[in-house]
C-alpha cells in the first residue's frame, strides 16, 4: 500500500538525486563550454560567444604542448613501472610465505593513507638529502611510489579470487615456474593488470601535490594549469581537458561492449546441448 | 601386478603441531586401481599432494617406479593429478587444455592433436573441444580434467575426490566409466575418496587411512568381510560388535565367551592374530537371522545369540531390526523381505539371533577406546 507519506519520499529522492548529479557535473559541463568560449583577453570566465578556434589549434599556447606531452610520458612510464612492481609484490604476497609478508602486506598501503603534501614534502626532503637532481626521473619515483599502493591493491584482489590449484595443475602438466607464471598466471591476471594501469596512469596523469615538490624545472600538465591560472587559465586547457575526458567516455564504452559481448557469447554457449546433456 | 609402482617410506608430514600424515608405509601396485579412504580431515588429500609434488614431506621417501622422487618438484615427475575443483584453464579451450602437457613436452603438433583428439573422445567429449571451462557442466569439467591428465600417460594417475562435487547419479554413473577406463588405460589410478561404496566399486586395493594412518589395507571384499579394526568394521558398511574373551582354540573354531556368558565360535585363524584373549568380535547384520524363540532349541553349529526385538524398522528391501540382548548389547540385524518366515516378528518379541561362526570376525580391543 502506497501511502501519500510514500510518494513524498519517492518525489523528494527524486529531486535529491538530479540536484546531485547536477552538482557533480556543472563543473565538467563549464569546462566543456568554456573550451568553445570566444573570449578577448587573458582570462575565461565570462561567455563571449561561440568559436572553434581554441579547438583548431589546441596546443597555441606557449608550453602546453610540453607540459602535456611530459605528463602522457610520465604517466605511461610510471604505469609500466608501478605494474611490473606490483604485480612482483602482490604475487610474494598472495602466493608466498615469507618473514615480513604481513608488514609487507600493510605497508604497501601506507603511501595511500597519507596525506600527499606530506608525502610530497617527504619525498623533497630525501632528494635534496640525497642529491637528487629534481626533474623527470624524480618525479617517476614519486609517482610510481604513490600509485603502486593502488596497483597491489587490485592485483591482490584478482590473484586471492584466483584458484591455486589451476597454477599447481600447470606445474603437474610439466609447466617451470616461469612456464606456469606466463601460460596461466598473467593470462589470468590480464583484467586485473589492465584496471591497474587504467588506475595509475589515471592517477599519475593528474597529480599536482606530490609533483609540486618533486618537478625541478619538468612542468606537468596540471602544473602548467596550475601556473597559468595565475594570468588567467587559457581556453586552450579547457580544450585538452574535454579531449582527455572524451578519451575516458569513449574508453568506458569500448570497455562496456567487451563486457556485453562476453556476457552475450556466455549465455548463448550455456544452452543445453541436448546430445551431451551431462 | 604385483610390481610396485608407487612406494611410501615412513612418509610424515606435520603442519607446526598438527600431524597429518603419520609415518606411512604403503606399496601401491603397478596397473591396478587403488583407493584411499578415510574420514575428512584423515590426511588424504596431504598424502596425495606429498606424491604429486605439492607438499614437501616432513621425514619419509617417496618411490615412483623403483625410484626415489621425494626432491623432485612436480613438473619432473611422472605422475598426474586430477583435482577435486577440476583446476581446468579458464582462458583455454578443452583441446587447449588437454594439450598442454603435451607442449611442456615438446610433442609435435601432428601427434599432439592426435592424441588430444584420442584423449577427448576416450571421455566422449570430441564435439566439445573448442569451448571453454566455462561454457561446461560440472560432469563434463570432470571429464577434461580426466582427458588432461591422462594424455600424458603417466606411471599414475592422481585423483581427489574427483566426483566430490557432482549429484549422486552423475557420480554413480562417473564411478563405473573411471573404472573402465582405468582398466583401457592401464595406468594406476591413486584415488582418493571418503565415500566407501565408491572405494569399494572402483578400487582393486583399499587402503583405509585414519588420523594420519594406514588402518588396514585389502581387497572391498577383504576389508568387508575381515575388518580387523572396529573404525574399519564400521566405517565400511554396520557391525555389530561385542566384547569377547577366548576360552579355548583348537582345531577350525576358537570358543569364546562374549555378551554376558554366551558361548561363541570364532574362525581359529582370525582369533590368532589378537594379541591378548581380550578381543571384540563381530558380525555383519545382514549375516544374521532372526527366529521366534527362547533358546530352548539352540544347537551346536551356529553362533546365537538371546534377546528381544525392541525396535524393527521395514525399509523396503529388508527389515531392519534392533536386538537387546541378554547381555546388554544392542544388535543390528537386516533381515531380507524375500521369504515370509520372518513376517510375524514385531517389538518385544523374544527372538534368538543366529549367523554362520564362518561370518564372525575379530577386531583389536583397544580400538573400542581409540580415537
Ligand atoms: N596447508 C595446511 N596447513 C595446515 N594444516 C593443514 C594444511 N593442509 C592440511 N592440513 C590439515 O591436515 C589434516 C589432513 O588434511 P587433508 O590431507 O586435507 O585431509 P583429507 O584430504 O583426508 O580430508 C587436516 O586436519 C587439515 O586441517
Ligand atoms: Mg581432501
Amino acid at each position: 500500500m502506497r501511502t501519500p507519506l510514500d510518494r513524498l519520499r519517492d518525489s523528494l529522492l527524486g529531486v535529491w538525486s538530479v540536484g546531485a548529479v547536477v552538482f557533480l557535473f556543472v563543473p565538467i559541463f563549464v569546462i566543456v563550454l568554456f573550451s568553445f568560449n570566444d573570449n578577448q583577453g587573458r582570462f575565461n570566465f565570462t561567455w563571449q560567444g561561440f568559436t572553434l578556434r581554441h579547438w583548431a589549434d589546441p596546443f597555441g599556447v606557449e608550453g602546453l604542448q610540453q607540459a602535456f606531452v611530459t605528463s602522457i610520458g610520465l604517466a605511461a612510464l610510471t604505469t609500466v613501472i608501478a605494474v611490473i612492481l606490483g604485480v612482483c609484490v602482490a604475487l610474494a604476497l598472495v602466493r608466498h610465505r615469507w618473514r615480513g609478508r604481513g608488514a609487507t602486506g600493510g605497508l604497501v598501503f601506507l603511501p595511500l593513507a597519507t596525506p600527499e603534501v606530506v608525502l610530497g614534502a617527504a619525498l623533497l626532503g630525501w632528494f635534496l638529502t640525497l642529491g637528487f637532481i629534481r626533474g623527470f626521473v624524480t618525479l617517476v619515483i614519486a609517482h610510481v611510489m604513490f600509485t603502486l599502493g593502488y596497483v597491489v591493491i587490485t592485483i591482490r584482489a584478482r590473484l586471492e579470487g584466483m584458484d591455486v590449484h589451476i597454477e599447481e595443475a600447470a606445474m603437474d602438466l610439466g609447466a617451470n615456474q616461469l612456464t606456469t607464471l606466463r601460460k596461466i598466471t598473467l593470462p589470468l591476471l590480464a583484467p586485473g593488470i589492465a584496471a591497474a594501469s587504467l588506475l595509475s596512469f589515471a592517477i599519475s596523469i593528474d597529480d599536482f601535490v606530490v609533483s609540486n615538490f618533486n618537478a625541478g624545472q619538468t612542468v606537468t600538465f596540471p602544473l602548467f594549469v596550475y601556473g597559468a591560472s595565475r594570468q588567467g587559465v587559457p581556453p586552450q586547457v579547457n580544450v585538452i581537458a574535454t579531449a582527455m575526458l572524451l578519451f575516458v567516455i569513449l574508453l568506458m564504452f569500448v570497455n562496456l561492449g567487451f563486457q556485453r559481448r562476453a556476457a552475450r557469447r556466455q549465455n548463448r554457449e550455456l544452452e543445453p546441448t541436448p546430445a551431451l546433456g551431462l | 601386478m604385483s610390481e610396485t609402482d608407487v612406494a611410501l617410506r615412513g612418509l610424515t608430514k606435520r603442519f607446526g603441531d598438527m600431524v597429518a600424515v603419520d609415518n606411512i608405509d604403503l606399496d601401491i601396485p603397478r596397473g591396478g586401481f587403488f583407493a584411499l579412504l578415510g574420514p575428512s580431515g584423515c590426511g588424504k588429500t596431504t598424502t596425495l599432494r606429498m606424491i604429486g609434488g605439492f607438499e614437501e614431506p616432513t621425514a619419509g621417501t617417496i618411490e615412483l617406479a623403483g625410484k626415489e622422487i621425494t626432491q623432485q618438484p612436480p613438473h619432473k615427475r611422472d605422475v598426474n593429478t586430477v583435482f577435486q575443483s577440476y583446476a581446468l584453464f579458464p582462458h583455454m579451450t578443452v583441446a587447449e587444455n588437454v594439450a598442454f602437457g603435451l607442449e611442456r613436452k615438446r610433442v609435435d603438433k601432428a601427434e599432439r592433436k592426435q592424441r588430444v583428439a584420442e584423449a577427448l573422445d576416450l571421455v566422449e567429449l570430441g564435439p566439445l573441444a573448442s569451448r571453454r571451462p566455462a561454457q561446461m557442466s560440472g560432469g563434463q569439467q570432470q571429464r577434461v580434467a580426466l582427458a588432461r591428465a591422462l594424455v600424458n600417460r603417466p606411471r599414475a594417475l592422481l585423483l581427489d575426490e574427483p566426483l566430490g562435487a557432482l549429484d549422486l547419479r552423475l557420480r554413480k554413473q562417473l564411478q563405473l566409466e573411471l573404472s573402465q577406463i582405468q582398466r583401457d588405460v592401464g595406468i594406476t589410478f591413486i584415488h582418493v575418496t571418503h565415500d566407501q561404496e565408491e572405494a569399494m566399486t572402483m578400487a582393486d586395493t583399499i587402503a583405509v587411512m585414519r588420523d594420519g594412518r594406514i588402518d588396514q589395507l585389502g581387497t572391498a571384499t577383504e576389508l568387508y568381510e575381515h575388518p580387523r579394526t572396529a573404525f574399519v568394521a564400521n566405517f565400511l558398511g554396520n557391525s555389530n560388535l561385542v566384547d569377547a574373551e577366548v576360552i579355548s582354540s583348537s582345531g577350525r573354531y576358537a570358543e569364546v565367551d562374549a555378551d554376558g556368558g554366551a558361548r561363541l565360535k570364532v574362525p581359529a585363524n582370525a582369533v590368532a592374530a589378537a594379541q591378548s584373549p581380550q578381543i571384540r568380535i563381530g558380525v555383519r547384520p545382514e549375516k544374521m537371522t532372526l527366529e521366534a524363540g527362547n533358546g530352548q532349541q539352540l544347537d551346536g553349529d551356529s553362533n546365537a545369540l538371546l534377546g528381544r526385538i525392541v525396535d524393527a524398522a521395514y525399509i523396503g528391501l529388508a527389515t531392519q531390526y534392533v536386538v537387546h540382548t541378554e547381555g546388554g548389547a544392542d544388535l543390528q540385524i537386516f533381515v531380507q523381505n524375500s521369504s515370509s518366515r520372518t513376517s510375524g516378528l514385531d517389538e518385544g518379541d523374544r527372538v534368538v539371533a543366529r549367523w554362520d561362526p564362518e561370518h564372525t570376525f575379530v577386531v583389536e580391543r583397544e580400538e573400542q577406546h581409540a580415537g
